[in-house]
């Protein structure tokens, strides 16, 4: 176990500068840099003004400067500063952060609790008519566009029937505090969570419900049952324990991109998260900002697959660490 | 000039607002919040470096100008209550506003004025440099009192004084800092009659009313909230629900649009937006093989039916251009110029006179069309236009980009044939006409200036002599000529004058008061019965 974590702590660093080295090459092929993007939304500019900018930015520099120096601030665990945002990276997603872990923390649960009680059902009952119904609705909602399910759900409960709010996280003009504030941003929370829990409900469900069925198949489950051995139980301790991993492996990756957000989901409900954040860096060229956000998701996707791993070997005593 | 100026004023849908409807049985009332669309999120809350529309929609509300500009687009006093230009147009002064306070209590004066002047407006202020360029000293015989002394005459400038045309900023904090990065940009500190609360980036911005506003009574709304919703529908959605009361600069799609002016709740207007007087332009690369050839370019704009594209592509929220000032700029417009009446036939034959024949599959040849990434109008723009030049025998190619690589392309590779793109004209074509011709912009790879690489050396001289005179009657001269000139090069193609509309609540009054509106404040604005959800 030991030698396994300091295996990983070692392949982790060199993994992590080759993301931050490839990251900020491919970043900078995009075309055109932000002193252009700002002069382009202001309408206006003089030479004078957008050699100003590039100053400020340090797009003046030499690429390789403007790498060292990035790499410099990475090994001091600083990630540099937005000159467009006029705030450090780090700050701008400290502020993003609650929002995004809460959205996707919720999302992520919801549909993990309920797509694995859905499949679960569904493989139980394969063949009847529940199955049939709770593969369609899985099958209909991982088909159906994210945005489309959220704006149908605001015309719904937002306008039609004034049930829930229609986006944003907080309602700032009410000046909330304490337990008000948190029912109040539980409110807002309720769309954006489903709409983003729905689709990946579907596919826990689809997942589940194929890894249970298979594993009916296998042996040990047919001489569970010559043995005597009730349905209930064998569907509990014998099929759903060994059906859990390549739900792990799913929850693995989903967790690892928890902090690039939804951007469609966080778009559709003005919801401040990361995403959004993300995305519109890159159309802005504010590239300090988007390696940050970059380098913070890739660290999070490495440890996660860390994570998974050990609890591979907690499900199934049978995986060796190597 | 009035006439004129009604006439291009304005559509508005339902009824008008404004002090004659208060008089009715509602009784108008002090204080509410007013929830407002901001879209997308400002980079920075202070317009003395960034003149995106966010940044002054936020800002016009914070930071008071010298003047105001009513519906034809006349100064009004604000900061400075009176001024005088010279005859020779070389002495300008401005007789201030005395006891105006900074919302940190510090006094404003004559000298702010002077330091904005020569720290900002001269200098790294991307529109006005030019302006300013010949004011050669700033003299303030007293706190009320700005003199500024010109070398040449700059009659433009006064047509961008306003709170976020020349901002004044306050001296006492960003004297001996550098402009740029001083911390008061995103915590700005104004005289203007809401004072800077709270930036949540992602969420809003909000501002509070000043109690000490100069102007007493002012304003009558306790908080603006300008709120970020990226997603169009949504906004549609917070707007129509009533979570939002005004939403300035086209917040939602047109067809939207259609559908919210007809609710009773809700009114769609297009005053407001004089000041700017946007225009969509057609720029021709003229060292393109085919179209360096003016022929080729008359064609083309003999090929496009401007009042369908109005009509189809722009809902009828624009009119047909036929001069790159537009018809707003009452003084400077020429009606009287070289036209383009859409004539398919006559483009054919310009094309044929050209020596561009139709191939055996009916092609002249092809061309590639970039369009302004600005959103779905400006892509059905590039496909209306696909269509009309696929009449005439030229099969056109879109290509799409986001903004960044769009400006690279055309201001600095200039790596494209024909692209669309808007300029707003503001009220003296020196702002923001003539950028798009004098060619001394060419080389600089500076965005919005000459895109389509014209060169003329009579255009040139006529756009910096009218930068220089001093006689009104003669820059009108000057322009016509300049208009007349570049309209038969044609280098750039005007095509619509645009008018963008705000949706806003109808329990609001005083929310169009003024031709720049929507870069200036809300302080006239208040609810006439109580808004919903507050």
């Amino acid at each position: 176990m030991l030698t396994y974590l300091r295996r990983s702590a070692a392949q982790v660093v060199f993994v992590l500068l080759g993301i931050a080295l490839i990251n900020f090459f491919l970043l900078h092929l995009a075309p055109g840099d932000a002193a252009q993007v700002l002069a382009g939304e202001s309408g206006a500019a003089t030479p004078e003004y957008m050699e100003a900018l590039r100053r400020q930015f340090g797009l003046d520099q030499p690429l390789y400067v403007q790498f060292l120096r990035y790499l410099g601030n990475l090994v001091t665990f600083d990630l540099g500063y937005s000159f467009r945002q006029s705030l450090p990276v780090s700050e701008l997603i400290l502020q993003r952060l609650p929002a995004t872990l809460l959205l996707m923390g919720t999302a992520i649960g919801f549909a993990l609790v309920a797509g694995c009680a859905l499949g679960f059902l569904a493989a139980r009952r394969a063949g009847k008519l529940t199955d049939t119904v709770i593969s369609i609705v899985a099958l209909l909602f991982y088909a159906t566009p994210v945005f489309w399910v959220g704006i149908m759900l605001i015309v719904v409960f937002s306008v039609m029937l004034d049930w829930l709010p229609v986006g944003g996280m907080t309602s700032v003009e009410a000046n909330l505090s304490g337990l008000a504030l948190v029912g109040d941003v539980a409110l807002h929370l309720v769309l954006p969570a489903v709409t983003l829990g729905l689709f990946y409900l579907a596919i826990y469900a689809r997942l589940m419900r194929a890894a249970m069925l298979e594993v009916y198949g296998q042996d040990f489950v047919r001489t569970a049952r010559a043995k005597g051995v009730r349905p209930r139980r064998i569907a509990w301790r014998h099929v759903l324990r060994n059906a859990l991993l390549p739900i792990v492996t799913t929850l693995g990756v989903q967790l690892g991109s928890i902090l690039g957000g939804a951007v469609l989901v966080e778009t559709v409900f003005s919801w401040p998260g990361l995403g959004r954040l993300a995305f519109a860096a890159l159309f802005q060229r504010d590239l300090n900002l988007l390696l940050g956000i970059l380098f913070c998701s890739s660290v999070v996707v490495v440890l996660v697959n860390i994570a998974v791993d050990l609890v591979y070997t907690l499900l199934d005593p049978r995986i060796e660490l190597n | 000039m009035a006439a004129a100026a009604a006439m291009t004023a304005a559509v508005v849908v339902g009824v008008l607002p404004g002090p004659q409807g208060s008089a009715v049985a509602q009784e108008a009332r002090q204080g509410g919040t007013l929830s407002i669309i901001l879209q997308p999120e400002p980079v920075t809350l202070t317009p003395s470096t960034n003149m995106a529309q966010p940044t002054q929609v936020v800002a016009g509300n914070i930071f008071d100008g010298l003047v105001t500009y009513d519906f034809e687009l006349k100064p009004k006093p604000a900061l400075a209550e009176r001024w005088e230009v010279a005859p020779d147009g070389l002495t300008i002064t401005f007789h201030l506003r005395g006891g105006v306070k900074w919302h940190d209590g510090q006094p404003f004066s004559a000298a702010d004025v002077k330091w904005s002047l020569e720290n900002v407006w001269k200098t790294i202020h991307p529109r006005n440099k030019s302006l300013f360029e010949n004011v050669t000293q700033v003299d303030t015989p007293d706190d009320a009192t700005v003199i500024l002394r010109l070398s040449k005459p700059s009659l433009p400038i006064l047509s961008v004084l306003n709170g976020v045309g020349a901002p004044i900023l306050p001296k006492h904090l960003y004297e001996g800092t550098d402009v740029l990065n001083n911390p008061y940009n995103n915590k700005p500190v104004g005289t203007g009659p809401f004072v800077f609360k709270e930036w949540k980036r992602g969420e809003y911005v909000k501002l509070t009313r000043n109690p000490d506003y100069w102007e007493a009574g002012k304003p009558h709304l306790d908080r603006l909230l300008f709120r970020m919703i990226p997603d169009a529908a949504a906004r549609a959605a917070a707007i129509e629900k009533g979570e939002i009361q005004y939403a300035p600069y086209n917040p939602v799609p047109f067809r939207d649009a259609e559908r919210l002016a007809k609710l009773p709740r809700l009114k769609v207007d297009t005053r407001g937006y004089e000041w700017l007087s946007p225009l969509l332009y057609l720029d021709f690369n003229v060292e393109n093989q085919h179209l360096k050839d003016v022929r080729v370019r008359r064609a083309i704009a003999h090929a496009i039916d401007r009042a369908a594209l109005a009509k189809i592509v722009w809902f009828g929220y624009a009119k047909p251009a036929i001069s790159p000032v537009p018809s707003s700029l009452v003084t400077f417009h020429n009606a009287k110029l070289p036209q383009y009446p859409f004539d398919v036939k006559k483009a054919e034959a310009l094309l044929d006179e050209a020596g561009f024949k139709r191939d055996a599959n009916g092609v002249r040849f092809t061309l590639t069309h970039d369009f302004l990434p600005y959103g779905d109008d400006y892509r059905r723009t590039g496909e209306f236009l696909k269509q009309a030049l696929k009449r005439v025998g030229i099969e056109v190619t879109i290509r799409s980009q986001d903004s960044a690589a769009f400006i690279k392309r055309v201001y600095v590779d200039r790596d494209f044939d024909f692209a669309i793109s808007y300029n707003n004209a503001f009220p003296d074509p020196q702002i923001g006409v003539v950028r798009a011709f004098w060619s001394g912009w060419l080389g600089t790879g500076t965005p919005w200036t000459n895109g389509s690489g014209y060169r003329n050396a009579k255009a040139d001289a006529l756009i910096q002599e009218a930068g220089v005179e001093g006689d009104p009657a003669k820059r009108i001269a000057q322009f016509n000529e300049f208009q007349d000139i570049v309209l038969g090069d044609v280098p750039s193609l005007p095509l619509l004058e645009l008018n963008f509309f705000s949706v806003y609540s109808a329990d609001l009054e005083g929310i169009v008061e003024q031709g720049d509106q929507v870069y200036s404040s809300l302080k006239n604005a208040r609810f006439v019965d109580a808004p919903k959800g507050n």
